[in-house]
Protein backbone atom coordinates (compact mmCIF):
# COMPACT_ATOMS: atom_id res chain seq x y z
CA UNK A 1 0.00 0.00 0.00
CA UNK A 2 1.45 3.32 -0.93
CA UNK A 3 1.53 6.05 1.63
CA UNK A 4 0.84 9.21 -0.34
CA UNK A 5 -2.04 11.69 -0.12
CA UNK A 6 -5.28 10.65 1.48
CA UNK A 7 -4.47 7.18 2.44
CA UNK A 8 -6.54 7.28 5.58
CA UNK A 9 -9.59 6.45 3.56
CA UNK A 10 -8.65 2.88 2.73
CA UNK A 11 -7.32 2.44 6.22
CA UNK A 12 -10.67 3.42 7.61
CA UNK A 13 -12.30 0.74 5.58
CA UNK A 14 -9.83 -1.76 6.84
CA UNK A 15 -9.71 -0.30 10.28
CA UNK A 16 -12.15 -2.43 12.21
CA UNK A 17 -10.93 -5.69 10.81
CA UNK A 18 -7.22 -5.21 10.65
CA UNK A 19 -6.07 -2.81 13.25
CA UNK A 20 -2.50 -3.98 13.31
CA UNK A 21 -1.38 -3.25 9.79
CA UNK A 22 -3.24 -0.01 10.15
CA UNK A 23 -1.11 1.09 13.04
CA UNK A 24 2.00 0.20 11.16
CA UNK A 25 0.77 2.16 8.23
CA UNK A 26 0.19 5.23 10.34
CA UNK A 27 3.76 5.11 11.37
CA UNK A 28 4.90 4.75 7.81
CA UNK A 29 2.67 7.61 6.86
CA UNK A 30 4.11 9.84 9.54
CA UNK A 31 7.68 8.98 8.66
CA UNK A 32 7.41 9.14 4.89
CA UNK A 33 5.14 12.11 4.46
CA UNK A 34 6.52 14.85 6.63
CA UNK A 35 5.92 17.34 3.86
CA UNK A 36 2.37 16.25 3.21
CA UNK A 37 -0.21 18.97 3.45
CA UNK A 38 -2.16 17.11 6.07
CA UNK A 39 0.80 16.94 8.35
CA UNK A 40 -1.02 18.92 11.03
CA UNK A 41 -3.61 16.17 10.93
CA UNK A 42 -1.00 13.53 11.54
CA UNK A 43 0.53 15.44 14.38
CA UNK A 44 -2.82 15.83 16.03
CA UNK A 45 -3.45 12.17 15.67
CA UNK A 46 -0.09 11.35 17.15
CA UNK A 47 -0.59 13.50 20.20
CA UNK A 48 -4.05 12.12 20.75
CA UNK A 49 -2.82 8.63 20.24
CA UNK A 50 -0.06 9.09 22.73
CA UNK A 51 -2.53 10.26 25.32
CA UNK A 52 -4.67 7.17 25.09
CA UNK A 53 -3.50 5.23 28.04
CA UNK A 54 -5.41 2.10 27.15
CA UNK A 55 -3.53 1.86 23.89
CA UNK A 56 -0.36 0.05 23.29
CA UNK A 57 1.44 3.35 23.42
CA UNK A 58 4.46 2.62 25.49
CA UNK A 59 5.98 5.59 23.79
CA UNK A 60 5.87 4.14 20.33
CA UNK A 61 3.26 2.22 18.51
CA UNK A 62 5.12 -0.51 16.83
CA UNK A 63 3.76 -3.60 15.24
CA UNK A 64 2.35 -5.65 18.07
CA UNK A 65 -0.30 -8.21 18.62
CA UNK A 66 -1.86 -6.42 21.55
CA UNK A 67 -4.92 -5.27 19.64
CA UNK A 68 -8.22 -6.94 20.24
CA UNK A 69 -11.87 -5.98 20.21
CA UNK A 70 -11.81 -3.44 23.04
CA UNK A 71 -9.13 -1.40 21.33
CA UNK A 72 -11.48 -0.73 18.44
CA UNK A 73 -13.44 1.96 20.31
CA UNK A 74 -10.64 4.50 20.71
CA UNK A 75 -9.63 3.64 17.16
CA UNK A 76 -13.15 4.63 16.08
CA UNK A 77 -12.93 7.95 17.85
CA UNK A 78 -9.56 8.65 16.41
CA UNK A 79 -10.75 7.79 12.92
CA UNK A 80 -13.69 10.16 13.31
CA UNK A 81 -11.47 12.89 14.56
CA UNK A 82 -9.09 12.33 11.69
CA UNK A 83 -11.95 12.73 9.24
CA UNK A 84 -13.10 15.91 10.95
CA UNK A 85 -9.62 17.31 10.89
CA UNK A 86 -9.32 16.51 7.23
CA UNK A 87 -12.57 18.26 6.53
CA UNK A 88 -11.61 21.29 8.59
CA UNK A 89 -8.24 21.52 6.91
CA UNK A 90 -9.86 21.25 3.51
CA UNK A 91 -12.36 23.99 4.27
CA UNK A 92 -9.58 26.14 5.61
CA UNK A 93 -7.59 25.71 2.44
CA UNK A 94 -10.63 26.61 0.31
CA UNK A 95 -11.33 29.72 2.35
CA UNK A 96 -7.72 30.78 2.05
CA UNK A 97 -7.81 30.24 -1.68
CA UNK A 98 -10.96 32.34 -2.03
CA UNK A 99 -9.44 35.09 0.07
CA UNK A 100 -6.25 35.19 -1.97
CA UNK A 101 -8.29 35.25 -5.17
CA UNK A 102 -10.25 38.21 -3.88
CA UNK A 103 -7.06 40.00 -2.88
CA UNK A 104 -5.58 39.49 -6.32
CA UNK A 105 -8.70 40.77 -8.05
CA UNK A 106 -8.66 43.84 -5.85
CA UNK A 107 -5.01 44.36 -6.63
CA UNK A 108 -5.68 44.29 -10.36
CA UNK A 109 -8.60 46.66 -9.97
CA UNK A 110 -6.39 49.01 -7.99
CA UNK A 111 -3.73 48.97 -10.66
CA UNK A 112 -6.33 49.65 -13.34
CA UNK A 113 -7.63 52.60 -11.35
CA UNK A 114 -4.11 53.92 -10.87
CA UNK A 115 -3.49 53.71 -14.57
CA UNK A 116 -6.69 55.58 -15.34
CA UNK A 117 -5.72 58.20 -12.80
CA UNK A 118 -2.33 58.55 -14.46
CA UNK A 119 -4.01 58.93 -17.80
CA UNK A 120 -6.36 61.58 -16.44
CA UNK A 121 -3.42 63.42 -14.92
CA UNK A 122 -1.65 63.46 -18.26
CA UNK A 123 -4.75 64.71 -19.93
CA UNK A 124 -4.91 67.51 -17.43
CA UNK A 125 -1.43 68.64 -18.34
CA UNK A 126 -2.14 68.04 -22.00
CA UNK A 127 -5.18 70.28 -22.04
CA UNK A 128 -3.33 72.86 -19.96
CA UNK A 129 -0.83 73.08 -22.77
CA UNK A 130 2.01 73.08 -20.30
CA UNK A 131 3.76 70.18 -21.90
CA UNK A 132 5.16 70.43 -25.35
CA UNK A 133 6.85 67.09 -25.29
CA UNK A 134 6.85 64.29 -27.79
CA UNK A 135 8.49 62.02 -25.20
CA UNK A 136 5.16 61.41 -23.52
CA UNK A 137 3.94 59.89 -26.74
CA UNK A 138 1.39 62.57 -27.40
CA UNK A 139 1.43 64.88 -30.36
CA UNK A 140 3.99 67.57 -29.91
CA UNK A 141 1.59 70.49 -29.88
CA UNK A 142 -1.58 70.93 -27.87
CA UNK A 143 -4.26 69.43 -29.98
CA UNK A 144 -7.75 69.91 -28.61
CA UNK A 145 -9.06 67.16 -30.87
CA UNK A 146 -6.70 64.67 -29.29
CA UNK A 147 -7.30 65.93 -25.76
CA UNK A 148 -11.01 65.41 -26.33
CA UNK A 149 -10.42 61.94 -27.69
CA UNK A 150 -8.30 60.95 -24.68
CA UNK A 151 -11.02 62.03 -22.31
CA UNK A 152 -13.79 60.39 -24.30
CA UNK A 153 -11.83 57.19 -24.60
CA UNK A 154 -11.35 57.06 -20.84
CA UNK A 155 -15.11 57.33 -20.43
CA UNK A 156 -15.60 54.75 -23.14
CA UNK A 157 -13.50 52.21 -21.23
CA UNK A 158 -15.42 52.83 -18.01
CA UNK A 159 -18.71 52.48 -19.84
CA UNK A 160 -17.41 49.33 -21.51
CA UNK A 161 -16.61 47.73 -18.14
CA UNK A 162 -20.15 48.47 -16.98
CA UNK A 163 -21.64 47.07 -20.16
CA UNK A 164 -19.64 43.88 -19.85
CA UNK A 165 -20.76 43.36 -16.26
CA UNK A 166 -24.39 44.00 -17.28
CA UNK A 167 -24.10 41.63 -20.21
CA UNK A 168 -22.63 38.93 -18.00
CA UNK A 169 -25.48 39.26 -15.50
CA UNK A 170 -28.03 39.25 -18.30
CA UNK A 171 -26.56 36.11 -19.86
CA UNK A 172 -26.57 34.16 -16.63
CA UNK A 173 -30.01 35.29 -15.58
CA UNK A 174 -33.32 34.05 -16.93
CA UNK A 175 -34.17 36.92 -19.24
CA UNK A 176 -35.57 36.17 -22.65
CA UNK A 177 -33.97 36.74 -26.01
CA UNK A 178 -35.71 40.03 -26.68
CA UNK A 179 -34.36 41.59 -23.49
CA UNK A 180 -30.97 40.04 -24.07
CA UNK A 181 -31.03 41.53 -27.56
CA UNK A 182 -31.16 45.00 -26.02
CA UNK A 183 -27.91 44.34 -24.21
CA UNK A 184 -26.37 42.92 -27.38
CA UNK A 185 -27.39 45.93 -29.45
CA UNK A 186 -26.03 48.24 -26.80
CA UNK A 187 -22.74 46.39 -26.81
CA UNK A 188 -22.37 46.51 -30.58
CA UNK A 189 -23.30 50.17 -30.75
CA UNK A 190 -20.70 50.93 -28.13
CA UNK A 191 -17.99 49.57 -30.41
CA UNK A 192 -19.39 51.58 -33.31
CA UNK A 193 -19.26 54.69 -31.11
CA UNK A 194 -15.57 54.05 -30.60
CA UNK A 195 -14.98 53.83 -34.34
CA UNK A 196 -16.74 57.17 -34.81
CA UNK A 197 -14.61 58.73 -32.06
CA UNK A 198 -11.48 57.41 -33.74
CA UNK A 199 -12.52 58.83 -37.11
CA UNK A 200 -12.81 62.29 -35.58
CA UNK A 201 -9.49 61.90 -33.78
CA UNK A 202 -7.79 60.72 -37.00
CA UNK A 203 -8.72 64.00 -38.63
CA UNK A 204 -7.14 65.79 -35.68
CA UNK A 205 -3.92 63.75 -35.65
CA UNK A 206 -3.69 60.51 -37.56
CA UNK A 207 -0.17 59.75 -36.33
CA UNK A 208 -1.35 59.81 -32.77
CA UNK A 209 -4.15 57.42 -33.53
CA UNK A 210 -1.96 55.08 -35.54
CA UNK A 211 0.73 55.07 -32.90
CA UNK A 212 -1.72 53.46 -30.50
CA UNK A 213 -0.26 55.12 -27.42
CA UNK A 214 -3.79 55.84 -26.26
CA UNK A 215 -4.22 52.12 -25.70
CA UNK A 216 -2.68 50.07 -22.93
CA UNK A 217 0.65 48.48 -23.74
CA UNK A 218 -0.56 44.91 -24.26
CA UNK A 219 -3.43 46.02 -26.51
CA UNK A 220 -1.01 48.18 -28.44
CA UNK A 221 1.38 45.29 -28.94
CA UNK A 222 -1.37 43.18 -30.47
CA UNK A 223 -2.93 45.91 -32.57
CA UNK A 224 -3.10 46.33 -36.33
CA UNK A 225 -3.60 49.73 -37.96
CA UNK A 226 -4.78 51.38 -34.78
CA UNK A 227 -7.01 48.66 -33.36
CA UNK A 228 -7.74 44.97 -33.08
CA UNK A 229 -7.14 42.60 -35.99
CA UNK A 230 -10.55 41.26 -37.13
CA UNK A 231 -9.31 37.78 -38.01
CA UNK A 232 -7.69 37.47 -34.60
CA UNK A 233 -10.92 38.56 -32.99
CA UNK A 234 -12.72 35.72 -34.70
CA UNK A 235 -10.11 33.29 -33.47
CA UNK A 236 -10.67 34.46 -29.89
CA UNK A 237 -14.45 34.33 -30.22
CA UNK A 238 -15.05 31.05 -32.04
CA UNK A 239 -14.73 28.64 -29.05
CA UNK A 240 -17.24 30.72 -27.09
CA UNK A 241 -19.88 30.59 -29.81
CA UNK A 242 -20.31 26.83 -29.55
CA UNK A 243 -22.41 24.88 -30.07
CA UNK A 244 -22.40 25.73 -33.77
CA UNK A 245 -23.98 23.90 -36.66
CA UNK A 246 -21.58 22.77 -39.33
CA UNK A 247 -22.93 25.39 -41.68
CA UNK A 248 -22.40 28.20 -39.18
CA UNK A 249 -18.92 26.99 -38.44
CA UNK A 250 -18.12 27.01 -42.12
CA UNK A 251 -19.57 30.50 -42.53
CA UNK A 252 -17.48 31.81 -39.66
CA UNK A 253 -14.41 30.07 -41.00
CA UNK A 254 -14.98 31.71 -44.38
CA UNK A 255 -15.49 35.03 -42.67
CA UNK A 256 -12.17 34.62 -40.93
CA UNK A 257 -10.45 33.88 -44.22
CA UNK A 258 -12.05 36.89 -45.87
CA UNK A 259 -10.89 39.08 -42.99
CA UNK A 260 -7.36 37.80 -43.36
CA UNK A 261 -7.40 38.53 -47.08
CA UNK A 262 -8.76 42.02 -46.53
CA UNK A 263 -6.20 42.67 -43.79
CA UNK A 264 -3.37 41.51 -46.04
CA UNK A 265 -4.55 43.80 -48.82
CA UNK A 266 -4.74 46.81 -46.50
CA UNK A 267 -1.35 45.99 -44.98
CA UNK A 268 0.20 45.89 -48.43
CA UNK A 269 -1.41 49.21 -49.28
CA UNK A 270 -0.02 50.73 -46.11
CA UNK A 271 3.41 49.33 -46.90
CA UNK A 272 3.26 51.06 -50.27
CA UNK A 273 2.30 54.29 -48.53
CA UNK A 274 5.38 53.99 -46.33
CA UNK A 275 7.55 53.66 -49.40
CA UNK A 276 5.93 56.57 -51.16
CA UNK A 277 6.18 58.77 -48.09
CA UNK A 278 9.84 57.95 -47.65
CA UNK A 279 10.57 58.59 -51.32
CA UNK A 280 8.66 61.86 -51.30
CA UNK A 281 10.54 63.19 -48.30
CA UNK A 282 13.88 62.00 -49.68
CA UNK A 283 13.22 63.43 -53.12
CA UNK A 284 15.53 65.98 -54.69
CA UNK A 285 18.75 67.14 -53.19
CA UNK A 286 19.29 66.11 -49.59
CA UNK A 287 21.67 68.52 -47.94
CA UNK A 288 20.88 71.83 -49.54
CA UNK A 289 18.78 72.96 -46.64
CA UNK A 290 15.69 73.69 -48.70
CA UNK A 291 13.02 71.06 -48.33
CA UNK A 292 9.71 72.84 -48.40
CA UNK A 293 8.60 71.37 -51.73
CA UNK A 294 9.25 67.84 -50.52
CA UNK A 295 7.45 68.11 -47.22
CA UNK A 296 4.57 69.94 -48.89
CA UNK A 297 4.24 67.01 -51.26
CA UNK A 298 4.45 64.64 -48.32
CA UNK A 299 1.54 66.33 -46.59
CA UNK A 300 -0.78 64.96 -49.24
CA UNK A 301 0.43 61.44 -48.53
CA UNK A 302 -0.40 61.86 -44.86
CA UNK A 303 -3.99 62.54 -45.83
CA UNK A 304 -4.07 59.02 -47.23
CA UNK A 305 -3.23 57.66 -43.76
CA UNK A 306 -6.54 58.96 -42.48
CA UNK A 307 -8.30 56.86 -45.09
CA UNK A 308 -6.37 53.76 -44.05
CA UNK A 309 -7.31 54.09 -40.41
CA UNK A 310 -10.90 54.62 -41.49
CA UNK A 311 -10.76 51.56 -43.71
CA UNK A 312 -9.36 49.40 -40.91
CA UNK A 313 -12.15 50.49 -38.55
CA UNK A 314 -14.69 49.86 -41.29
CA UNK A 315 -13.34 46.32 -41.54
CA UNK A 316 -13.74 45.88 -37.78
CA UNK A 317 -17.29 47.16 -37.89
CA UNK A 318 -18.21 44.92 -40.81
CA UNK A 319 -16.71 41.92 -39.06
CA UNK A 320 -18.80 42.53 -35.93
CA UNK A 321 -21.94 43.01 -38.05
CA UNK A 322 -21.26 39.90 -40.08
CA UNK A 323 -20.72 37.81 -36.94
CA UNK A 324 -24.01 38.95 -35.45
CA UNK A 325 -25.89 38.29 -38.70
CA UNK A 326 -24.87 34.64 -38.64
CA UNK A 327 -25.68 33.91 -35.00
CA UNK A 328 -28.52 33.78 -32.50
CA UNK A 329 -28.93 36.57 -29.96
CA UNK A 330 -27.57 34.36 -27.20
CA UNK A 331 -24.55 33.35 -29.24
CA UNK A 332 -23.79 36.96 -30.11
CA UNK A 333 -24.15 37.88 -26.45
CA UNK A 334 -21.63 35.22 -25.49
CA UNK A 335 -19.32 36.43 -28.23
CA UNK A 336 -19.53 40.04 -27.09
CA UNK A 337 -18.91 39.01 -23.50
CA UNK A 338 -15.88 36.96 -24.50
CA UNK A 339 -14.54 39.83 -26.60
CA UNK A 340 -15.08 42.40 -23.87
CA UNK A 341 -13.40 40.25 -21.29
CA UNK A 342 -10.50 39.52 -23.62
CA UNK A 343 -9.71 43.22 -23.86
CA UNK A 344 -10.22 43.65 -20.13
CA UNK A 345 -7.60 40.95 -19.56
CA UNK A 346 -5.20 42.73 -21.89
CA UNK A 347 -5.72 45.96 -19.99
CA UNK A 348 -5.20 44.17 -16.68
CA UNK A 349 -2.06 42.52 -18.07
CA UNK A 350 -0.71 45.95 -19.00
CA UNK A 351 -1.36 47.23 -15.48
CA UNK A 352 0.29 44.23 -13.91
CA UNK A 353 3.27 44.57 -16.20
CA UNK A 354 3.60 48.29 -15.54
CA UNK A 355 3.63 47.75 -11.80
CA UNK A 356 5.95 44.76 -11.63
CA UNK A 357 8.86 45.16 -9.21
CA UNK A 358 12.03 46.06 -11.01
CA UNK A 359 15.57 45.52 -9.82
CA UNK A 360 17.55 48.49 -8.49
CA UNK A 361 15.86 51.14 -10.59
CA UNK B 1 -19.37 59.27 -70.29
CA UNK B 2 -18.63 57.24 -73.33
CA UNK B 3 -15.11 56.30 -72.41
CA UNK B 4 -16.16 55.02 -69.02
CA UNK B 5 -19.07 53.06 -70.49
CA UNK B 6 -16.87 51.50 -73.10
CA UNK B 7 -14.16 50.49 -70.68
CA UNK B 8 -16.48 49.06 -68.07
CA UNK B 9 -18.48 47.02 -70.54
CA UNK B 10 -15.39 45.64 -72.24
CA UNK B 11 -13.41 44.69 -69.17
CA UNK B 12 -14.96 42.15 -66.87
CA UNK B 13 -13.32 43.39 -63.69
CA UNK B 14 -11.90 46.88 -63.65
CA UNK B 15 -10.57 49.40 -61.18
CA UNK B 16 -10.36 53.13 -61.81
CA UNK B 17 -7.29 54.11 -59.86
CA UNK B 18 -4.55 56.65 -59.36
CA UNK B 19 -0.95 55.50 -59.45
CA UNK B 20 -0.25 57.32 -56.17
CA UNK B 21 -3.35 56.00 -54.43
CA UNK B 22 -2.43 53.31 -51.92
CA UNK B 23 -5.98 52.25 -51.13
CA UNK B 24 -6.45 51.60 -54.84
CA UNK B 25 -3.33 49.46 -54.63
CA UNK B 26 -4.79 47.63 -51.63
CA UNK B 27 -7.97 46.78 -53.55
CA UNK B 28 -5.86 45.62 -56.48
CA UNK B 29 -3.91 43.35 -54.11
CA UNK B 30 -7.15 41.91 -52.75
CA UNK B 31 -8.33 41.00 -56.24
CA UNK B 32 -4.99 39.37 -56.97
CA UNK B 33 -5.31 37.34 -53.79
CA UNK B 34 -8.69 36.16 -55.11
CA UNK B 35 -6.98 35.07 -58.33
CA UNK B 36 -8.41 37.90 -60.39
CA UNK B 37 -6.42 40.06 -62.78
CA UNK B 38 -8.43 43.27 -62.88
CA UNK B 39 -7.92 45.89 -65.53
CA UNK B 40 -6.53 48.92 -63.73
CA UNK B 41 -7.01 52.31 -65.34
CA UNK B 42 -4.77 54.96 -63.81
CA UNK B 43 -6.69 58.16 -64.40
CA UNK B 44 -3.76 60.35 -63.37
CA UNK B 45 -2.03 58.99 -66.46
CA UNK B 46 -5.08 59.72 -68.59
CA UNK B 47 -5.51 63.16 -70.13
CA UNK B 48 -9.25 62.77 -69.67
CA UNK B 49 -8.73 61.96 -65.99
CA UNK B 50 -10.78 64.85 -64.62
CA UNK B 51 -13.70 64.03 -66.88
CA UNK B 52 -13.60 60.43 -65.82
CA UNK B 53 -13.67 61.40 -62.15
CA UNK B 54 -16.71 63.61 -62.70
CA UNK B 55 -18.46 60.89 -64.65
CA UNK B 56 -17.79 58.38 -61.92
CA UNK B 57 -19.34 60.57 -59.25
CA UNK B 58 -22.34 61.12 -61.52
CA UNK B 59 -22.69 57.37 -61.79
CA UNK B 60 -23.02 57.14 -58.05
CA UNK B 61 -19.51 56.41 -56.90
CA UNK B 62 -19.74 58.46 -53.73
CA UNK B 63 -16.26 58.23 -52.38
CA UNK B 64 -12.81 58.90 -53.76
CA UNK B 65 -11.00 56.29 -55.80
CA UNK B 66 -10.84 53.38 -56.30
CA UNK B 67 -13.99 52.81 -58.31
CA UNK B 68 -14.61 49.13 -58.97
CA UNK B 69 -16.74 47.72 -61.80
CA UNK B 70 -17.62 44.05 -62.21
CA UNK B 71 -19.39 42.95 -65.38
CA UNK B 72 -20.07 46.54 -66.33
CA UNK B 73 -21.83 47.28 -63.04
CA UNK B 74 -20.51 49.77 -60.51
CA UNK B 75 -19.70 47.97 -57.26
CA UNK B 76 -18.39 51.00 -55.41
CA UNK B 77 -15.27 52.09 -53.59
CA UNK B 78 -13.15 50.36 -50.93
CA UNK B 79 -15.94 50.25 -48.33
CA UNK B 80 -18.33 48.47 -50.65
CA UNK B 81 -15.70 46.03 -51.86
CA UNK B 82 -14.73 45.12 -48.29
CA UNK B 83 -18.34 44.72 -47.14
CA UNK B 84 -19.11 42.49 -50.10
CA UNK B 85 -16.03 40.42 -49.44
CA UNK B 86 -16.82 39.84 -45.78
CA UNK B 87 -20.35 38.79 -46.60
CA UNK B 88 -19.00 36.28 -49.12
CA UNK B 89 -20.71 37.98 -52.05
CA UNK B 90 -17.62 39.36 -53.73
CA UNK B 91 -16.24 35.94 -54.53
CA UNK B 92 -19.60 35.01 -56.06
CA UNK B 93 -19.53 38.09 -58.29
CA UNK B 94 -15.97 37.38 -59.34
CA UNK B 95 -16.41 33.69 -60.08
CA UNK B 96 -16.91 34.08 -63.84
CA UNK B 97 -13.73 36.08 -64.08
CA UNK B 98 -11.35 34.01 -62.01
CA UNK B 99 -8.18 32.73 -63.61
CA UNK B 100 -8.87 34.52 -66.87
CA UNK B 101 -5.93 36.65 -67.87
Amino acid sequence: MNSTSTQFVPSRRMGLCEPMPQVGMWNDYKENNCMHASQPVILEVDSRFDNQSEDTSHGTVGPSNKYDQEENKPVDKVMRRLAQNREAARKCRLRKKAYVQQLENSKLRLMQLEQELERARHQGSYIGGGLDTGQLGYSGTTNPGIATFEMEYGHWVEEQNKKIADLRNALYSDIGDVELGIFVDGGMRHYFDLFAMKATAARADVFYLMSGTWKTSAEHFLSWIGGFRPSELLKVLMPHLEPLTEQRRLELSNLRQSCQQAEDALSQGLEKLHQILSETVADGQLGEGNYLPQISAAMEKLEAMVRFVGQADHLRQETLLQISRNLTTRQTARGLLALGEYFQRLRALSSLWASRPRGSA
Amino acid sequence: MEKVRKLTSEKGVMIFSKSTCCLCYAVHMLFQELRIKPYVHEIDHDPDGKEIEKALSRMGCSGPLPAVFIGGELVGSTNEVMSLHLSGSLVQLLKPYQNLS
